[in-house]
């Protein structure tokens, strides 16, 4: 029982790195970027080559899963996204999803069609007791790490000055761009970041989630839930609804294993007809 | 006699007329689409996919281009129809096909009506989201009564009785081909006037500005709901062709992959003028089998690249390409 | 704006249509998953498909053998369609490849219809034979191998065992001959859980089959989803617990197994190819399709791929070069030969293959995880139709 929560609970963290970034680039931009799971998947790619093949520590390849993403939205960011922000979400919904498509098949070009894994470390592997409960090691280690972004996340948003001049470019860049932001940099900024998380969390999913080509377009859906139900206007917002989705999505496969992925549909869907804005939206009056 | 506001109504009417009149390139449209029948019986199996993705997206066109509604689980109601239709079949409910069909597309109506309510409010998103998750939910409700639908491996040993008693489908793919493209033309033309019908109009008001809709008087709601159950109907369809046709019907119907692609169709056409859906199938469709034809493998990146190129250049500009280029194609026809 | 449109798009679409192949040559129409979840599974199949083409020449029987490879992304309704086109358009001789059970039977019809002769390189649900008098198949049914390792288990001091497969025909079919023998054999199935065929996360379930505390676990997977599990498996700590894993070889994929990492070591499976099968036969089928295709190793989609291949070529030489249906499909009834896997041949009286089953233990082998064999069960027909006369 308390198993499932902790399951739960890793693999709701695990989402939120995963999505964060969607939710920053629709909520602030308001871009769709259908195309972030590719981002996630770079990441994960990334790791296998340097872990596996060039043998690089596990934890020292991380950063470099965050990294390596992170520099690919800032050069898709710049020489492509840039243009789309004024065009209409079904533009950036054609474009994205093309983008998407173009990344799954070239991975399976350059990597195979196979699933891959990271090697990861032997102290991460299998699991501890602790006090009755079984404790999986690389869950805990997604926990803390995860733990540690989100709260280096709230803090870098609400308490530094790039945090306050992304929010004033959200709130109003027009203004924000007289008060002598650069609006477009603290955007490029902010993708990269959100492109480097989804990265990260590509390498840590991988374990977990299994990584392959299909990817991007396998855990599309999750993403978007994890957004939609969360909401835009806050990172607290889709960190809260991941967590719930965790848990609601391991504890309904394991209770109810008939009806697979019809909890998460079903809460999605009350959710967002009881608060058309997300769960956690403070109301909007934009 | 007439009245200051008569004279406006009669020249509304006119206008209305005008608008709704046959275009000489709708006409071709349609007679080369009655041509492909006899032309080129060897692509009958492929077209007749076609005129199916056709009629599915031009049921998203009337609820995205002329209600403003954006849906990403349009599959629902074509996989609600597509089962049905399956399931008349195969317990012998209904064996005529045509008759199976209305009814697949009544019972794909009654659910958009249903689920019509949950699209009412909200945003973009919102809305892409709970339509993603009915068609989602409808998916898992089909795996989970695996007594009755077959599960993952579909439904099978469906047979389908000959169209009007008369036309059996075979191997070769012409009664299907004719088939779907008699049900899409027939459809098509009840959609057409019914965009043009004074209801019609007032989606048109609805979609640009709602509150503006609800201060002339118009009730928004009841509106979208309308379009909304009619759409439903025209998927449903769509989804009891394509099981008629392939005699087969599997959870794929409701995934989202098709959603999707039915997003990516419609949006290559062009939303709001009713071709867009069908010019976008043909497009589509023809560019997928191509080049998963030439590179069955990585077939996904080259469409990918073509929806990237299309978004980059912009819908706009390659509208005016082919007006440039469109001068020449009626003078051939003049020359003649 | 309608105009705009239309016209230029009317031209481009009537141009597209004037493309078209014929020949009077044999045309085999392999249809595969090469896009989607299943992706691997179909480039293993066209590799060796490719490979034997390459070893044997192009030509048979005065025929040149042409090959015809299309996507059906493991999507059934894209399968009948492909087929459809393939028999009525291409007018192929053979149609062959079908990644997953679901794909075969929905192309079931069309063979009897064009009496075109179709070869299941793939799927391995025990009913597919059935479903028309021209299919043949050179895979494996999971119930042969799922027999097997119940008899094994039960031999082997496992009592109680929960089961654990994908939910469509094959994992039925696994699930259905593995518990069947293994209870008549005295052992007791206590749980009975299932994973969605698409997007599985086997997290839950590995949690309920943990809570039962069996001597073991029988697990069916697609081949392609086996890492995932493993790595759940382990993570799960199921192998601390002293539960074995057990099942049919698709779980200890050769595709994947090297990715898996140490702790599968000692897992045993019954299976009917392992890429360390000790032959000649095999040896140099492993080295010339790791030549050809960077290194990878082909696994038992492939060297069904390759049997299929050698299957049509040698029925074309029995019919010196007919490709008509009937003849085709008697010619290959009873067809026996030395495959990569070993010795196999085709029953003459349900079209499906009889091949040995071997219990294979996972091993280091020269640094590389394998599937080594150490038992071996000769010429094992389908145990479901067996049941059924």
């Amino acid at each position: 029982m308390v198993t499932i929560l902790f399951d739960g609970i890793a693999y709701g963290m695990l989402l939120f790195v995963l999505a964060c970034g969607l939710s920053v680039t629709l909520g602030v931009m308001n871009f769709i970027n259908l195309a972030h799971g590719a981002f996630a998947m770079a990441g994960g790619y990334a790791t296998v080559v340097l872990v596996n093949r060039l043998g690089v520590p596990f934890f020292a390849a991380l950063p470099l899963a965050f990294v390596v993403p992170a520099a690919i939205g800032v050069l898709l960011e710049r020489t492509l996204y840039r243009h789309l922000y004024a065009r209409s979400h079904l533009d950036q919904v054609l474009f994205t999803i093309g983008l998407t498509f173009m990344a799954v098949a070239a991975t399976d070009y350059l990597a195979g069609s196979q699933q891959v894994f990271v090697k990861i470390p032997q102290a991460l592997e299998g699991r501890f007791d602790l006090a009755g409960v079984g404790i999986g090691k690389y869950r805990l280690m997604i926990i803390v790490i995860c733990g540690l972004l989100t709260l280096g996340l709230q803090y870098a948003l609400t308490r530094t000055t790039f945090g306050s001049r992304l929010r004033a470019a959200v709130d109003d860049p027009r203004t924000a761009q007289g008060m002598g932001i650069h609006v477009n940099a603290v955007f490029a900024v902010t993708f990269a970041v959100g492109s480097g998380l989804a990265g990260l969390g590509g390498a840590l999913g991988a374990e977990i989630l299994g990584l392959d080509p299909h990817f991007p377009l396998k855990f599309m859906i999750y993403f978007l839930i994890v957004v939609a139900v969360g909401g835009t206007s806050s990172i607290t917002g889709p960190f809260l609804a991941a967590i719930l989705l965790g848990i609601c999505d391991v504890g309904g496969k394991y209770y109810l294993p008939k009806l697979g992925a019809f909890v998460i549909y079903t809460i999605m869907i009350v959710v967002l007809i009881l608060r058309p804005q997300g769960l956690f939206s403070r109301a909007q009056g934009r | 006699m007439s009245t200051a506001p008569g004279i406006v109504a009669i020249a509304l009417a006119d206008r209305l007329a005008q608008r709704a009149r046959w275009q000489p390139v709708e006409i071709v449209f349609w007679a080369a689409a009655a041509a492909s029948v006899f032309l080129l019986p060897g692509k009958h199996i492929i077209l007749a996919e076609i005129a199916i993705l056709a009629l599915f997206a031009l049921s998203l066109d009337l609820i995205l281009g002329y209600a403003g509604i954006i849906s990403l689980g349009h599959a629902a109601f074509f996989g609600f129809g597509a089962y049905c239709a399956g399931l008349l079949a195969q317990h012998h409910l209904i064996d005529e096909p045509v008759l199976a069909l209305a009814v697949s597309g009544l019972a794909a109506a009654a659910l958009g009506f249903a689920t019509s309510f949950l699209v009412l409010r909200g945003s973009d998103l919102t809305r892409l989201m709970v339509t993603l998750g009915v068609a989602l939910m409808l998916r898992e409700i089909a795996n989970r009564f695996d007594a009755l639908t077959g599960g993952a491996d579909g439904l099978q040993g469906i047979t389908i009785a000959p169209v009007l008693g008369r036309f059996a489908f075979d191997i070769t793919g012409h009664a299907a081909y004719v088939y779907a493209l008699a049900v899409t033309f027939l459809l098509f033309l009840a959609a057409r006037r019914l965009v043009h019908s004074p209801f019609g109009l007032s989606l048109r008001s609805v979609k640009g500005n709602p509150l503006r809709a609800a201060a002339i008087g118009i009730s928004v709601n009841a509106r979208l709901v309308a379009i909304y159950t009619v759409a439903a109907g025209y998927a449903g369809i769509a989804g009891a062709l394509l099981t008629q046709i392939s005699a087969f019907c599997s959870l794929d119907v409701f995934s989202f992959d098709r959603s999707a692609d039915l997003l990516l169709v419609l949006i290559i056409g062009g939303t709001g003028y009713l071709y867009g859906g069908l010019i976008g199938a043909v497009l589509f469709k023809l560019m997928q089998d191509w080049l998963a034809t030439m590179t069955p493998q990585y077939w996904q990146f080259w469409i990918g690249l073509v929806l990237v190129a299309i978004v980059l250049v912009g819908r706009q500009r390659m509208a005016g390409w082919l007006y440039c280029a469109r001068g020449l194609v009626p003078d051939m026809l003049r020359r003649r | 704006m309608q105009r705009t449109k239309l016209v230029p798009m009317l031209a481009a679409i009537a141009a597209a249509f004037t493309l078209g192949t014929s020949h009077a040559q044999v045309k085999v129409g392999l249809i595969l998953p090469m896009t989607g979840q299943q992706a691997s599974t179909g480039k293993q199949i066209e590799a060796a498909v490719k490979l034997y083409m390459q070893q044997k020449g192009d030509t048979v029987a005065g025929k040149k053998i042409e090959l015809i490879v299309k996507d059906d992304g493991a999507v059934p309704d894209n399968t009948k369609r492909i087929a459809q086109e393939l028999i009525v358009n291409d007018k192929v001789n053979f149609i062959a490849g079908f990644g997953v059970t679901p794909a075969a039977l929905a192309a079931a019809p069309l063979a009897t219809q064009a009496k075109v002769p179709l070869i299941v390189m793939a799927a391995g649900t025990s009913i597919i034979t059935e479903r028309s008098p021209y299919i043949v198949r050179t895979s494996f049914t999971l119930a042969q191998s799922s027999v097997i390792i119940a008899d094994w288990a039960a031999k082997n001091g496992i009592k109680k065992v929960v089961t654990l497969v994908s939910d469509y025909a094959p994992g039925a079919d696994a699930q259905k001959s593995f518990s069947e023998r293994f209870v008549k054999a005295g052992g007791t199935v206590a749980a009975e859980l299932k994973v969605p065929l698409a997007v599985p996360d086997f997290s839950p379930v590995l949690q309920r089959a943990r809570d039962e505390k069996p001597d073991a676990l029988f697990v069916f997977v697609p081949s392609g989803q086996g890492g995932t599990f493993v790595k759940q498996f382990i993570e799960r700590g199921l192998d601390k617990a002293g539960i074995r894993l057990i099942g049919p070889g698709d779980v200890t994929d050769d595709d994947l197994l090297n990715g898996m990492g140490d702790q599968v070591i000692g897992t045993v499976t019954a299976h009917m190819y392992s890429a360390v099968h000790p032959s000649p036969t095999n040896k140099a089928f492993v080295d010339a399709f790791r030549k050809a295709n960077n290194n990878l190793r082909p696994n038992f989609m492939a060297v069904g791929g390759y049997d299929g291949m050698h299957l049509i070529y040698e029925a074309l030489k029995k019919t010196n070069g007919s490709t008509d249906g009937d003849a085709l499909i008697g010619a290959m009834k009873g067809m026996a030969w030395e495959s990569p896997r070993g010795p196999i041949s085709i029953d003459p009286e349900t079209r499906d293959i009889v091949q040995n089953i071997y219990i294979r233990k996972v091993e280091k082998v020269g640094g590389e995880l394998y599937n080594v064999e150490f038992a071996t069960v000769n010429a094992v027909k389908d145990p479901v139709k067996a049941e059924k006369k």
